[in-house]
């Protein structure tokens, strides 16, 4: 499979100028003396090559080794910080931590930043401006709670946050305490049925695909839905997303395709490091497949050979899912994803690369708790 | 290529998520399997109670009737699979190929679950002890001794979270619709066979599909199975076992550390008994909860340990078609590997003895699998920690022990033989709470009798023994 739409191939090779461009702009920020933060300033004498006169373009970053995220892990959390940025109001972010010390993010305006971008892609007919949403998610140190609080604001309405700590759902899990991890499933979602329900005019909603599963059928328990309760636009992400899920969501859950049932449900893939891919409208004619464009130029999926980190597979070929972020705030120069998947060739809305198919990586699948909440 | 759908009651449903099984020696795929999600399950066991609903407009008479006809077709004809046909030699090839036991082994329990279907009348009948199934029909009754009874069902239909290594275990499960109780199974995903061929058997023989519900799957279909059950079973290890204790809704079946026990009054004239032990040992490739893993006497354990070594360590792998393989292989990765060193490190304890070191090399590695040649340990005490071990092939302990330390010393045993006459300690055995089914004699721990309830008394599970009082006339209910 190659691109051969001649004016999807334009748009893609401006796509391309323009993450050139923006990637020389960016490691030219993080190792400038003023701009840059310590980390990248006291690594660049240990690099082999001047990241200051030899990046050039994108592929000039397989010149720096793969990032390790364990270098996130533990203090100082201000040597993440730009120094152009020190005297921002900053957030640290967390992933991980269930035991041992957590990876951490410094944060600036970036979540803000993605959020507004991905709000340009929500349709406005089921995610409505001015509506009220309910965040049903991952809180605490996470930065989707604030996130997705953001993008509601940004879009004029006001949002309603149940509380979800992961860590704890991790551990319930891997004590086997079935029976605790139901009861604080249940103790979510009846918060969640009790904001939807008390009149606030919610019509938006986030929440991970099992939180969702369990309030639909919470929901039903009741004798009610959640086309009953008002909703009509899901954002739905922070865990494993399967075609199969998809299907059974729009088909059992939902009564339906949008112009059925009147739900429009879009599937995301974040992590805390990149931001949020979106996904290209999800089908039935497509076998609900899932393909996902991370937000270029501020941060690009690859999908890589397992061999050869720096070898993108062909298009609808199967590899390794590769992120690298470049924003002002944060730079990641190539990180290899506990995740697989197929690379997707660029269309109109997305000119450049995306991933299909993303599930744990099969060589890490046994070790990792995967969709916990 | 058979493509193999999920059945939500009795309803063919084409997954977007697709699992090749594969043969074990090969890698080739034999199946493509459709898989569910929790959500699903979940979902489809609101509908639950319409399968009792279905099954209670049959009387229990005609269903067992129906269940007869099913273990012919089961075991003798050729019947719809997923997008295909399946005969009763490819049902036994196909099990044979992904889960690695041998196809004569495959064979052998084909015919005892035919066995159960076929004699569910008597099966039934030992499981109620004698209670008219209209009983549990109607949910009271008066027995033939006069007296009202109730036993009120419990489920509409029975969970099953069912493994993938051992073709035996399905018995537990198959007499379910003659209690007219649906079935909801989450096959194994090495041995979906069995499942689907006894669905398919019941379909062909009159019972409804609609109270069948088959769902291949992850954990978290396993997850939704038993949480949302009234009653289920699920067959792990003993974390597994350890999850689900006092769960009164979930039935867990994990390694089973049966034993044969040899008496004081009998141990001088073992060697009488080495068929039932070797028996107990190494038949059905040590797979099962039933096989021996233990082997407990007073004295002569070392001798006992070198002939039972003798007739099974010279056991050489052979391929999964031959008559006389007596081996399954381990079809997980490693797995053979694993299981080798963790008894490699036992047997470095000080008073165990590796009886069949003279064998040979115990581990044979194939390209996609592995195998282990049987082991024999002896033990100079039951302090030694191999004295507690099984594993999913032909391992026995064979343990030195006074017998009046031994029910106290050999833990939880599923079937434990004992071999005496002694009437003192057959009494003691009898009242050891640790022994759950008993033989007394020298039986091997390996044939059970079918007319007994097994691991837990599946009436006792799926129903509640209660009170029930009535002024109608007591003719009118007889």
């Amino acid at each position: 499979m190659t691109v051969t739409n001649p004016e999807i191939e334009s748009m893609a090779k401006q796509a391309k100028e323009e993450l050139d461009r923006h990637t020389v702009e960016i490691v030219q920020w993080h190792f400038g003396e003023d701009t840059g933060c310590q980390f990248w300033l006291d690594r660049k004498a240990e690099l082999d090559f001047d990241p200051l006169s030899e990046v050039q373009c994108y592929e000039d970053l397989r010149k720096f080794p793969l990032f390790e995220d364990e270098w996130l892990r533990g203090g100082p959390v201000e040597r993440w910080r730009p120094k152009a940025y020190a005297d921002r109001p900053t957030y640290v972010f967390e992933t991980g931590g269930t035991t041992g010390i957590p990876k951490s993010r410094v944060v600036v305006d970036d979540f803000r930043i993605d959020y507004e971008m991905f709000s340009d892609t929500l349709p406005d007919q089921y995610f409505p401006r001015n509506s009220n949403w309910l965040m049903l998610g991952p809180s605490g140190p996470r930065r989707l709670r604030l996130a997705v609080e953001h993008l509601c604001q940004f879009r004029g309405g006001i949002c309603f946050c149940i509380d979800l700590d992961p860590r704890w759902v991790v551990k319930l899990i891997k004590k086997g305490w079935m029976d605790h991890l139901e009861a604080y499933k249940n103790h979510c979602i009846d918060q969640a049925i009790t904001i939807l329900t008390a009149g606030h005019d919610i019509k938006c909603l986030f929440a991970t695909p099992k939180l969702l599963d369990s309030l639909c059928l919470a929901l039903e328990d009741r004798g009610t839905s959640l086309q009953e309760t008002g909703v009509t636009g899901i954002f739905s992400g922070g865990t494993e997303f399967t075609p199969q899920w998809t299907r059974y969501a729009v088909e059992e859950l939902l009564g339906g395709p949008p112009e059925e049932g009147g739900i429009y449900m879009t599937p995301t893939y974040g992590n805390t490091l990149m931001g949020l891919a979106c996904s290209k409208p999800i089908t039935a004619a497509d076998g609900y497949k899932i393909s996902y464009y991370a937000p270029q130029p501020r941060a690009v999926t690859e999908v890589v050979s397992f061999d050869d980190p720096n070898s993108v597979v062909g298009y609808g070929e199967t590899g390794r899912v590769k992120l690298t972020t470049l924003t002002k705030e944060f730079f990641v120069p190539g990180f290899l994803e506990r995740d697989e998947g197929e690379r997707e060739p660029p269309f109109e809305t997305y000119p450049w690369d995306g991933v299909s198919g993303v599930r744990p990586y099969h060589k890490l699948q046994s070790s990792t708790t995967v969709g916990v909440y | 290529m058979i493509n193999i759908p999920v059945i939500r009651w009795g309803k063919p449903y084409e997954s977007l998520e697709i699992q090749d099984v594969r043969h074990f020696f090969t890698g080739d795929a034999v199946a493509k399997v459709s898989q569910a999600n929790g959500g699903l399950v979940t979902r489809d066991l609101r509908k639950a109670g319409k399968a009792r609903e279905v099954l209670r407009q049959f009387t229990c008479s005609d269903l067992m009737e129906r269940i007869a006809r099913a273990a012919d077709l089961y075991e003798n004809e050729t019947l719809p699979l997923g997008d295909g046909q399946q005969s009763p030699d490819e049902f036994a090839g196909q099990q044979s190929a992904t889960t690695g036991l041998p196809e004569h082994m495959c064979r052998a329990n084909m015919e005892k679950n035919s066995f159960v279907l076929r004699n569910m009348p008597k099966i039934l009948d030992a499981l109620t002890r004698g209670l008219d199934p209209e009983i549990l029909t109607r949910g009271y009754g008066i027995e033939s001794r006069g007296v009202v009874v109730s036993y009120q069902a419990q489920t509409p239909i029975l969970g099953a979270v069912l493994p993938s290594n051992s073709p035996g275990v399905h018995t537990l499960w198959l007499p379910v619709v003659a209690l007219q109780m649906g079935l909801v199974l989450k096959p194994g995903s090495q041995e979906p066979w069995t499942a689907y061929r006894v669905a398919s058997a019941f379909a062909e023989a009159g019972i409804p599909p609609e109270v069948i519900s088959l769902y291949p799957g992850g954990h978290d279909v396993g997850g939704a199975i038993l949480a949302a059950s009234p009653r289920s079973m699920i067959f792990g290890s003993q974390k597994t076992i350890d999850q689900y204790a006092g769960n009164p809704r979930v039935q867990v079946h994990g390694p089973g550390f049966s034993k044969i026990l040899l008496g004081d009054d009998v141990v001088d004239r073992w060697e009488e008994f080495l068929d039932v032990m070797v028996e107990s040992v190494y038949i059905n490739g040590g797979r099962s909860c039933i096989n021996a893993s233990g082997i407990w006497a007073p004295r002569h354990t070392r001798e006992i340990a070198a002939a039972i070594a003798e007739r099974i360590g010279p056991v050489e792998v052979l391929p999964p078609n031959d008559p006389q393989a007596g081996l399954a292989a381990f079809t997980v990765e490693g797995m053979g590997t694993a299981v080798k060193n963790m008894i490699d490190e036992d047997l470095k304890e000080a008073g165990v003895t590796d009886m069949t070191a003279p064998y040979g090399e115990r581990l044979v590695e194939k390209e996609l699998c592995s195998y282990l040649r049987p082991v024999v340990a002896h033990c100079e005490s039951p302090e030694c920690a191999v004295a507690q071990k099984e594993y999913m092939f032909p391992f026995v302990s064979v343990v030195e022990c006074p017998q009046d330390q031994m029910i106290r010393k050999i833990g939880y045993t599923l079937v434990g033989s004992a071999i005496t006459d002694d009437e003192s300690w057959i009494d003691q055995l009898g009242q050891a709470t640790n022994i759950d089914r008993l033989n007394i004699g020298a039986i091997p721990t390996n044939r059970l009798n079918w007319l007994q309830p097994h691991e837990g008394n599946l009436i006792d599970f799926l129903f509640r023994s209660r009170a029930y009082q009535t002024t109608r006339e007591m003719a009118a209910i007889a």
